[in-house]
């Protein structure tokens, strides 16, 4: 059976009949769609605890009942891994969660993450049905991590189907949702996995990159749990390319490599300044509080407390540095944006609560240079006020400097969080390996096949700069091709 | 988790660690480093590595207590064990028969160093290893840099051992004596910025290494950032070892001060 089969073989199971019945698709419409709960601002922004807190059962329950539970769902199209959605929402409305959470974790290696940090509006949410007639999508996200956190707060999780082990190894080379999405599927299929992750914490950008406050540690921890369930072996400290080469990975047996390495290198703008103390890279930022842990006593990580800060970018990682910078006790924190709100690429989530938290919107903004004291640390930045103007490559409309229009502004920390490039040790290792003009590996889209035979690749690696769920929506299709070609070897 | 198998005091703040990696100790070269951290709470601080032993599958760290962390990972003792290590980071030494190579370290900046002198001699060049330190006691490996060096010239500030003096009088003398067709410095920033100004005066390639603040030394945080004949580029990826002469020495000494008023 195919995708499409399966969704409507368990659409048509007598439930699921009963369950549509038992609501009109009018009352389904009419309800309100559910409020998440939150931390208020004026509290969260001095702690560390999630902001958003979850649903209640009788939330989700009936969140659930929106649901109309299409023919034809669109919401599935809008999943990067293809999640069953109506099939959870519905387990849901019938209150049988753990069979909620079995579909999710069919297609999905993180669920509780994915529930966090998706964005749903653009994905699944964006094809809904409700949408079409002008009402706002039922809150998939919501829903599905409220599936994952009831789990894992209720009982033992439930371990998905696992086939008997076939022997093979495989290495997976960086533990963030690329890696981590490949090697639960490989797992599943009775394969030997073996993660290889440079940093002394597994997880990536899970860890390292995204704030406690969004996505907390333990979270994603119980998942890694959940992986090393299935058998998943994960070795810290170790960088294949410098302390393993391609050579050792196949001397020890390896026969398909998955390389999910992720975006190495952080963008800086090249304009004079930049190289001031207190002007830095938001991966820098975040890694010292986030990985870390720089803000605790115990650590021995310094981090530079700002009091005016400025955060260069319009992204989710710019949200998160300049909400970290709030929470560390910044007076006036500045996020600062080249294009209009409109264009941003965050999240509107991310949006939202940054605006709650007391952060200024500078956007139609755009430094042009640092301003340094004797002791070579930032005091101010001069920014070229902005306007937009035609179209550009990507669709949206480009900024362009208004003539004379230049502020100088007072800070004491910058962050510049404008991109990142792909991580350059493995095509620097591996030198057979194609890789763009970008420094990104060259794969086949479908099969997310490299140059080299054994070798697949997925994520920022790819990409240059996307989110957690497409990482893992190349980790799933690296697995199902790299599977397919050792299955006939 | 890395056992620590010897301890040896060159100084009252300087030790020599050797510690068990043997897939680093396998894949290392002159020029590479590692990155430690002491325990769970430890920062990650870039170490060179000194020597290493592939039989017995460990490296050498020199490490001299100044901070926070480096007094942590010297206070370690044997049998004890470093929380983590990761490596060989960085570019190895690009080396080969260049012809007479002076090499030239201050302080610990000599432990780096042995290698790339070992590397060089066995290259079939001419070596010169200029040693320097403010007094007797700071001249460390001198034995081992012996070894492979032609020659050995030992400047000490104070004058109580070699010749009183700044390990650039040393690098002169050389210099002025007979032809030289590559400098390489490690040290104190600041003494690399003196050695490369007084090479560049004579026209000799120079090659220094430098370390910076990093946190994941892969090339991810930026924190290591210096300006190369004016252009950005991280010690850590592209590095450590550059051209002294493009290297603005200032900018550096300036950025190791970064996290001076936070410091814990």
């Amino acid at each position: 059976m195919d995708e499409k089969e399966i969704l409507s073989a368990h659409r048509a199971e007598p439930w699921r009949e009963e369950l549509r019945k038992a609501k009109s698709a009018k009352e389904r419409t009419q309800q309100p769609r559910v409020k998440m709960r939150e931390l208020s601002p004026d509290y969260r922004v001095t702690c560390n605890e999630e902001v958003n807190q979850g649903l209640t059962v009788e939330m989700a329950v009936a969140e659930a009942g929106r649901c109309l539970d299409c023919p034809d769902p669109q919401c599935v199209t809008g999943c990067p891994v293809g999640i069953e959605i109506p099939t959870f929402i519905k387990n849901v409305e019938r209150g049988n969660f753990r069979e909620a959470a079995l579909t999710i974790k069919r297609t999905s290696a993180l669920p509780a993450v994915c529930g966090r940090v998706c964005p749903q509006e653009k994905q699944c949410e964006s094809k809904c049905i409700h949408k079409k007639m002008k009402k706002e999508p039922v809150a998939i996200g919501y829903l599905e991590r409220f599936v994952a956190d009831y789990e894992r707060e209720n009982g033992e999780p439930g371990v998905p189907e696992v086939a008997a082990p076939n022997g093979i190894k495989v290495a997976v080379v960086g533990s963030g949702p690329a890696g981590l999405a490949f090697c639960g599927d490989m797992a599943k299929l009775g394969y030997d996995v073996t993660v290889f992750e440079a940093l002394h914490e597994i997880g990536g950008v899970l860890k390292y990159g995204i704030p406690e406050f969004r996505l907390p540690n333990k979270i994603v921890d119980v998942e890694i749990d959940g992986l090393r369930r299935l058998g998943v072996k994960f070795e810290t400290n170790c960088i294949v390319g410098k302390t393993l080469s391609y050579d050792d990975l196949h001397e020890m047996g390896f026969r398909g490599i998955f390389v999910a390495s992720g975006a190495g290198l952080p963008r800086f703008m090249n304009i004079p300044g930049e190289n001031l103390i207190g002007v830095m890279s938001s991966n820098e930022y975040l890694t010292r509080v986030n990985l870390m842990e720089a803000a605790k006593s115990e650590s021995d990580t310094p981090v530079l407390h700002g009091k005016n800060v400025a955060v260069i970018g319009g992204g989710n990682t710019a949200m998160d540095s300049v909400r970290t910078a709030r929470r560390n006790g910044a007076d006036n924190v500045m996020l600062v944006y080249r294009r209009s709100e409109e264009e941003m690429p965050a999240r509107l989530e991310e949006v939202k609560h940054a605006k709650e938290e007391g952060i200024h919107f500078m956007t139609l903004n755009n430094p042009v240079e640092y301003l340094g004291n004797e002791k070579g640390h930032v005091t101010a930045m001069r920014v070229q006020r902005m306007e937009l103007g035609e179209p550009d490559a990507s669709g949206r409309r480009s900024p362009v400097p208004i003539e004379g229009a230049i502020d100088e502004i007072p800070v004491d920390l910058v962050i510049v969080s404008v991109g990142v490039s792909p991580n350059p040790l493995i095509p620097n290792a591996i030198p057979e390996l194609e890789v763009s003009r970008r420094g990104t590996i060259v794969v086949s889209e479908d099969t997310m096949r490299s140059s080299l035979d054994d070798i697949y690749a997925g994520g920022d690696i790819v990409r240059g700069g996307a989110t957690v769920i497409l990482a893992m929506g190349d980790g799933r299709r690296a697995a199902a091709n790299m599977h397919e070609a050792l299955s006939q070897a | 988790m890395n056992l620590i198998v010897s301890k040896r005091h060159f100084s009252e703040k300087v030790v020599e660690l050797v510690v068990e990696a043997p897939l680093i100790a396998k894949s290392r070269r002159a020029g590479h480093f590692v990155i430690v951290r002491a325990d769970e709470h430890g920062e990650r601080i870039p170490l060179t590595i000194a020597d290493s032993d592939v039989e017995k599958g460990t490296i050498t760290l020199v490490v001299q207590a100044v901070g926070v962390s480096s007094t942590k990972i010297c206070g370690k003792e044997p049998g004890e064990y470093l929380h983590d290590v990761v490596g060989p980071l960085g570019q190895a030494t690009h080396i080969k028969n260049y012809g007479t190579v002076v090499c030239c370290g201050g302080g610990v900046g000599v432990a780096p160093l042995l290698p790339i002198i070992r590397a060089m001699k066995a290259a079939g060049n001419r070596v010169v290893s200029v040693l320097a330190g403010r007094t007797k006691d700071l001249i460390i490996l001198e034995d081992e840099v012996r070894a492979s060096s032609d020659e050995v010239v030992i400047m000490t500030d104070d004058g109580s051992y070699g010749t009183k003096g700044l390990v650039t009088a040393g690098v002169e003398s050389v210099i002025n004596r007979e032809k030289v067709d590559l400098v390489v410095t490690i040290g104190p920033a600041i003494m690399m910025k003196f050695v490369a100004l007084l090479t560049k005066k004579y026209e000799v390639p120079t090659m220094c290494s430098l370390n910076t603040i990093m946190v994941d030394g892969t090339g991810m945080c930026g924190a290591c950032r210096v300006t190369v004949g004016g252009k950005t580029k991280f010690v850590c990826i592209d590095g450590p070892e550059f051209d002294a002469h493009q290297v603005d020495f200032e900018e550096m000494m300036m950025r190791l001060h970064s996290y001076d008023d936070e410091k814990k």
